[in-house]
């Protein structure tokens, strides 16, 4: 070695630059990756203060916390917050934090285009929460912001709601594009795809979803743009245009959105169950081709969200066969996690907890899907309180809980302190529990027949009504705590050890932790 | 990989990867043409074609069968005008060329353009049905409280499937004014 290669090596040993600046200009992975979580967490804080007050206003019949037009407003920012703001950021997040520890590499491959990608989020996200305060209130049409109700009949500040995510889209272009070019150029020597740790496999094919299918939200909204501002028709009957090409539009984005949303908590399952399990994963490469045939899957399937639209039967029977065939490749991977279990050494670390509570929650709203990929009862269940029981199991038991066990699983590594066990472990119990008070009783509220987006019901729903809010309120509550677990967690603790969990495999352990500032600045050697 | 590999390497997946979203960002645009394409095939949204004249006076009428056309009007809640067809049911051979009238009331004292939508059931059937002239094909403007009489010449193509005996011909109305020009809509 070269005194001038030691000198560089030197240069590159400094920590963090300190004060408020460091967060503005970082193009370090590890600083962004934090960003990307504290900024999904406020979000979901927000998102979620807004389903407390949807379910304030649904726990009892009658009108009595707020206006119609205000609780329509509740539900689509609820929904929009928790998809763009909390669940994709969060999976940035970990993406930006963990995949060029998993792999080997120093860093993203486009560090600047990475402060980018993050620094656009919270702008974007204050423009759209700012539509609130405008004159005739936030967007009210619901997330899936179907033609008309968001053209002809929306309010002046849905332009706001248009390059708002225009500007989310931008980010999570970028940030796909930084995913896979740091995956496919930055791996360590030896590290082969096929030897990739299972998250980087889902980022890698999730990132391909992103990159395939924003571009096409964003030519939804552009049209809605120049429909509502530029004389277009796309959307508008009465110029020659079609309301129901808009949902062909957006469900060509919306399907494959949902496993933008999934797939990585596939890929951290995958990663905590093998660890506590003491056994490798069961069936890897099967893993990585089921993922890759769900992302395939995804493209062909997005009318099964309309089938009640008027569709020839020829369509429904089309979209109802490709839909359930996705079962296939998703029971494939749940084969895979109860096959890594058997006759493992089981342990219950709160990392596992979440993920044995994403494995089983997740397949239940997994059954539920197929009820509904079912065209004729799904003709019973459109539009009803048992798809809003059915995207809650997927997107709160499957991606958020996926999401909370990766915090859980490599928070020690982040921040060298493990969270308190006891603490952590009733949050667990605290909010495995609660969620089912709040979700299940949708199920039966929807097969006798509630909509969905309605602030008013009928007597016979009241008794579920209660017990789902009562559910709802507790689960929030429970997430505050988890903040305080986090705020502890950073603060001091037990100390963690490099390895973190027991015989735990990846390159990440094999660093410090906490992690310093710079890692694998020489590559590491994979055997 | 060394710093200047990768750099290339980089450069390279971004500029493939940023013609993969422009080319998307297009396909976006391009489901438009695709959707009015796989609607006029399997006539899956019910619009109704337009032949000319001439083409229309070529059919063989097909005597031994009749079809059942029933009409409905409808207004768009934005239009204060009252829309009715003159004949609610007729009966016709395949291949004649057939005259229906549809009546308009405008019920506001002020000039209001209109524009009606055409939809036909069953969806089948509206790739054989044919209009040479139409108040569909054009915007409609109804001075104060005028009354309009709007006339339809159709055709119904003698190839239509021998399962349909009966088809409904929907108009729904709506207001454009102040709209942008809009071509061809009702075709």
């Amino acid at each position: 070695m070269s005194t001038a290669t030691a000198a560089h090596d030197d240069h590159h040993d400094h920590g963090a630059p300190a004060g408020l600046m460091r967060w503005v200009y970082t193009t370090n992975h590890k600083d962004i990756g934090t960003l990307y979580l504290w900024f999904s967490f406020v979000m979901f804080m927000i998102g979620g203060s807004f389903a407390m007050v949807i379910r304030a206003e649904l726990f009892m019949p009658g009108m009595q916390v707020v206006d119609p037009q205000f609780f329509n407003s509740m539900t689509t920012m609820h929904g929009l917050l928790m998809v763009f703001g909390a669940i994709m950021p969060a999976m940035v997040g970990l993406a930006n934090w963990q995949i060029p520890l998993m792999i080997g590499a120093p860093d993203m491959a486009l560090p600047r285009m990475n402060n980018w990608s993050f620094w656009i989020l919270p702008f974007a996200g204050t423009m759209l929460l700012s539509t609130m305060f405008m004159e005739g209130g936030g967007p009210a049409f619901g997330w899936t912001f179907y033609a008309p109700l968001s053209t002809t009949f929306a309010p002046d500040s849905t332009d706001f709601f248009i390059f708002a995510i225009h500007m989310l889209g931008f980010s999570s272009i970028m940030g796909s594009i930084n995913v896979i070019a740091t995956v496919l150029n930055m791996r360590a020597p030896g590290m082969t795809l096929m030897k990739m740790p299972l998250f980087v496999w889902t980022w890698l094919i999730t990132a391909f979803l992103l990159i395939a299918v924003m571009p096409v939200l964003a030519g939804a909204v552009t049209m809605m743009l120049t429909d509502r501002n530029f004389g277009t028709s796309f959307f508008s009957a009465a110029g020659g245009g079609d309301p129901v090409m808009f949902q062909h539009v957006f469900w060509f984005f919306g399907h494959p959105e949902v496993y933008i949303m999934i797939l990585p908590a596939f890929g951290v399952v995958s990663q905590i169950i093998p660890t506590f399990a003491r056994k490798p994963l069961f069936g890897y490469a099967s893993m990585v081709y089921a993922t890759a045939s769900i992302a395939f899957l995804s493209f062909i399937v997005w009318a099964h969200h309309m089938f009640t639209v008027g569709m020839p039967v020829a369509g429904e029977l089309y979209f109802m066969y490709a839909t359930v065939m996705i079962a296939v490749p998703t029971a494939v991977k749940v084969f895979n996690w109860a096959a890594t279990m058997w006759r493992g050494s089981m342990t219950f670390e709160p990392p596992m907890l979440w993920a044995l509570a994403f494995v089983f929650l997740f397949t239940l709203g997994g059954f539920t899907g197929l009820m509904m990929g079912v065209a004729p009862s799904d003709m019973q269940y459109h539009d009803t309180y048992f798809i809003v029981a059915h995207f809650h199991y997927v997107l709160v038991t499957g991606a958020l809980f996926g999401i909370i066990a990766a915090v859980y699983y490599w928070l020690p590594k982040w921040t060298g302190y493990y969270p308190d066990d006891r603490l952590s472990k009733l949050h667990f119990w605290w909010s495995a529990i609660s969620v089912n008070v709040l979700f299940f009783p949708q199920h039966f509220l929807g097969l006798a027949g509630m909509p969905r987006r309605i602030p008013d019901y009928s007597l016979q729903f009241a008794d579920w009504n209660m017990v789902s809010s009562i559910g709802g309120f507790a689960f929030g509550l429970g997430q505050v705590f988890f903040f305080f677990i986090i705020v502890k967690t950073i603060r001091g603790g037990e100390k963690a050890t490099d390895e973190c969990w027991e015989d735990a495999q990846g390159l990440e352990w094999t660093i410090a932790s906490p992690a310093p500032y710079h890692t694998f600045v020489t590559p590491p050697e994979i055997k | 990989m060394l710093g200047s590999e990768l750099d290339t390497a980089n450069r390279r997946v971004v500029k493939r990867l940023g013609v993969v979203v422009l080319a998307m960002f297009g396909f976006g645009f391009a489901l438009v043409p695709l959707y009015d394409a796989i609607c006029d095939l399997t006539g899956l949204n019910g619009k109704t074609g337009q032949v000319d004249e001439q083409i229309a006076k070529a059919y063989a009428v097909d005597m031994d069968r009749w079809i059942t056309v029933e009409f409905v009007a409808q207004v768009n809640t934005e239009l204060p005008w009252m829309v009715e067809p003159v004949v609610r049911t007729m009966r016709v051979h395949p291949g004649a060329l057939t005259d229906a009238l549809f009546v308009a009331q405008n019920r506001k004292a002020e000039q209001i353009v209109g524009q009606a939508i055409p939809s036909l059931v069953p969806n089948i059937a509206s790739r054989y049905f044919d209009k040479t002239e139409c108040f569909c094909f054009n915007q409609q403007t109804l001075g104060p409280k005028e009354r309009l009489e709007m006339p339809l010449r159709f055709v119904i193509d003698p190839a239509i499937p021998k399962d349909v005996g009966s088809v409904v011909l929907s108009y729904t109305f709506f207001r454009v004014d102040g709209a942008a020009q809009i071509s061809q809509a009702g075709s």
